[in-house]
């Protein structure tokens, strides 16, 4: 296994943590009350390339692994941004990468990685189906070079500010295949084509500021040649592009994690009540200590994740259970933040209200707690199948 | 044109500062370190001159092994190369030892330029640059707010900032060593891709020559007392509003 390259991933924290201290507090917390995109943001971390972190060299990228993406994403989400604004850009490309042709590759990748093009929308999830992927109704019925696609999307994040969007549409009946799994088929589309012809997005507002929307497909056509990998096999090729961003998504809450605790022991020091700092009572501390324990252990299991997927072993349990213990971490910790700062935690102006709805996000979405709680117990400790 | 950047490596700046136990420096052994301020807005200048003139940009930095971070970082925001005099003896030292020490790396390039930051953030002496100056046998200008360099490469024209919103411009040969001054630029983010290729960069690693120099020490670092002494003005509106802004100004020195 690789030498973890400390230099680098020093280099890479303070890189980018310097230019999110940009960025501060206020200029996320505009945007939240505006449920306005981040564009500025973006586009500097774009232009800096960090979002092209894990393309390969040859492709326009950096040719790094999981294990510095996620350094990343962290620093960003621990200086109080919100990584969830592009993400997505760093990893979505992953199944066109390992599944596209050559030729799909040398039109998209070289112009993802330097941000030219945005291929940071993913259409998975559908309202009458949620978590049960494999019975998801938007179908793809080919007709000579074409695709012609219908149904509806939901939660689909960042879709007005991509310009591609890599979509899961059932293409063989479930009727018609053996297993549940079959069938399924991924699909690149040009979303800067497709709107009006065939596609409708439509914001929705959520609980904390995601640009996140609904989708509808009405007769969209998507030619034959944008279909990525074989027909019928999509739902292995989502599989396997799940454990990066579960590490990623990790890594994003330890980064939360991290600005909640220090922006608690920072508050619990300074705010004087009862002629003390409210940090001296150990009423006050002992749940920021605690806090502080579960990201540090949750971090360990991310980086043991992210190890053996940058080595080339089977992650899916750690990746999960980074995920898991990380999601569980950051939201503990946005808790005790929100409880340190009492009614001041209510307050817009400390942000402690802003961060605690955006890591609230992560008990549920990619794959919510108890999805993963069920594949451990399946898969890993081999308890009966229960859905 | 070639030119030298000195950069040092100065605790960050929201680190909590407690004075060590000599107390002649801070406790750091276990701080977090950043860029000096004055010194990334040099090295920018530095970069947009390159891109202006061509030529090459050296880095050159005197301290510990930890120092090694801000260089890695100057390399990946574009400088060529650079040159490192380690020491422990160097880390806290004052002026003139880390101007004797990088002098004596420095003597042989013969740069066409040497920028330094105006000041450091941590020690504030403001006499590196000087110092480094008169070692090298350079002209210098300090305060600089603009770099003009002449079409045929011959000389300067530099733009000092003065008291009260005043300013200077001074015309000098080259070579010549600038202290600049804090925000004359914008500063660029270091890019993944610049910081990938800064691996590749040269670091030529110097010991120091002979001992630390000692023209210069720290006698004792305190934390200034606290008192929270309450005065009434009294007077007119006017007179007291006047009062207290001659207060603020000349013993608070908050304006
Ligand atoms: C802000 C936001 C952004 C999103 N972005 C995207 C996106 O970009 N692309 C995309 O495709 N999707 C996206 N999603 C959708 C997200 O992935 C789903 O919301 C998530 O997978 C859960 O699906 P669901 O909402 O339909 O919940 P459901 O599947 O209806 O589940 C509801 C609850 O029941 C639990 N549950 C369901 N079945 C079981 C079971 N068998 N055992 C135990 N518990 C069970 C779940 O854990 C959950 O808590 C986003 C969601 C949100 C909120």
């Amino acid at each position: 296994m690789a030498v973890p390259d400390v230099e680098l991933h020093q280099d890479l924290r303070s890189a980018v943590g310097e230019l999110c201290r940009r960025f501060p507090d206020n200029y996320w917390r505009d945007l939240d009350r505006k449920e306005a995109y981040p564009d500025e943001f973006v586009q500097t971390l774009t232009e800096a390339g960090y979002l092209a972190a894990l393309i390969p060299e040859q492709y326009g990228g950096s040719g790094l692994g999981i294990t510095e993406a996620a350094i990343i994403l962290e620093e960003v989400n621990r200086s109080g941004g919100n990584s969830a604004a592009c993400h997505a850009q760093m990893y979505i490309m992953g199944t066109l990468l390992r599944h596209g042709s050559e030729a799909q590759k040398r039109a998209y990748l070289p112009r993802i990685a330097s941000g030219e093009l945005r291929l940071q929308a993913f259409g998975v999830t559908e309202p009458t189906t949620g978590t049960d992927t494999t019975q998801l109704q938007t179908m793809a019925v080919r007709n000579g070079d074409l695709y012609v696609v219908n149904g509806q999307k939901v939660w689909i994040s960042r879709a007005e500010y991509s310009d591609l969007m890599l979509l899961i549409a059932r293409t063989t009946p479930r009727e018609e295949v053996a297993k549940k799994t079959d069938g399924l088929s991924v699909f690149l589309v040009d979303l800067r084509t497709a709107v009006g012809n065939g596609v409708t997005i439509r914001p929705l507002r959520a609980m904390m500021n995601h640009a996140t929307t609904e989708v509808f497909f009405d007769n969209l056509e998507v030619p034959a040649e944008n279909r990525i990998g074989e027909e019928g096999r999509g739902f292995r090729y989502l599989l396997d592009g799940l454990n990066a961003e579960r590490i990623l998504i990790a890594a994003e809450c330890v980064g939360d994690g991290r600005w909640f605790i220090e922006r608690a022991v920072k508050y619990a020091n300074e705010r004087v009540v009862f002629n003390r700092p409210i940090g001296k009572n150990q009423g006050v501390q002992f749940p920021i200590a605690r806090a502080h324990v579960n990201v540090e252990a949750a971090d360990l299991m991310r980086a043991r994740a992210a190890e053996l997927f940058d080595g080339g072993q089977p992650c899916g349990a750690e990746a999960n259970m980074a995920k898991l213990l990380a999601a569980d971490a950051s939201w503990e910790a946005a808790n005790v933040a929100l409880q340190t700062f009492g009614g001041f935690g209510f307050a817009e102006d400390y942000d402690i209200e802003r961060k605690f709805r955006e890591t609230r996000l992560y008990q549920v979405a990619p794959i919510s707690t108890n999805l993963i709680l069920s594949y451990i117990a399946e898969h890993v400790l081999g308890l009966p199948r229960s859905f | 044109m070639k030119t030298a950047v000195c950069i040092k490596q100065v605790v960050t700046r929201d680190w909590p500062l407690r004075p060590a136990e000599s107390a002649t420096w801070v406790r750091d052994d276990d701080a977090s370190f950043e860029m000096n301020e004055p010194d990334a807005y040099a090295l920018e200048e530095a970069l947009r001159l390159k891109e202006r003139h061509g030529g090459e940009v050296v880095v050159c930095s005197a301290g510990p092994a930890r120092i090694s971070q801000v260089i890695r970082e100057a390399l990946a925001r574009g400088a060529d190369r650079a040159i490192h005099v380690e020491s422990d003896a160097l880390s806290a030292a004052g002026a003139d030892a880390v101007a004797a020490a990088l002098a004596a790396a420095m003597q042989d390039e013969s740069f066409d330029l040497v920028l330094t930051g105006l000041q450091s953030d941590d020690q504030g002496f403001g006499q590196t640059g000087v110092v480094l100056a008169e070692r090298l046998g350079l002209p210098h200008a300090t305060i600089i707010m603009e770099v003009d360099i002449a079409a045929d490469g011959a000389g300067l024209r530099v733009k000092r900032e003065l008291e009260s919103g005043w300013f200077q411009w001074v015309a000098m040969p080259l070579p010549a060593l600038l202290t600049i001054q804090s925000g004359i630029n914008q500063l660029r983010y270091a890019t993944l891709r610049g910081i990938m290729a800064a691996k590749r960069k040269e670091i030529r690693t110097v010991p120091l020559d002979g001992v630390a120099s000692q023209g210069q020490r720290i006698l004792e670092l305190y934390v200034p007392e606290k008192t929270s002494a309450t005065r009434f003005i009294d007077g007119s509106a006017p007179e007291a509003a006047r009062e207290l802004v001659r207060l603020l100004r000349e013993e608070a020195r908050v304006l």
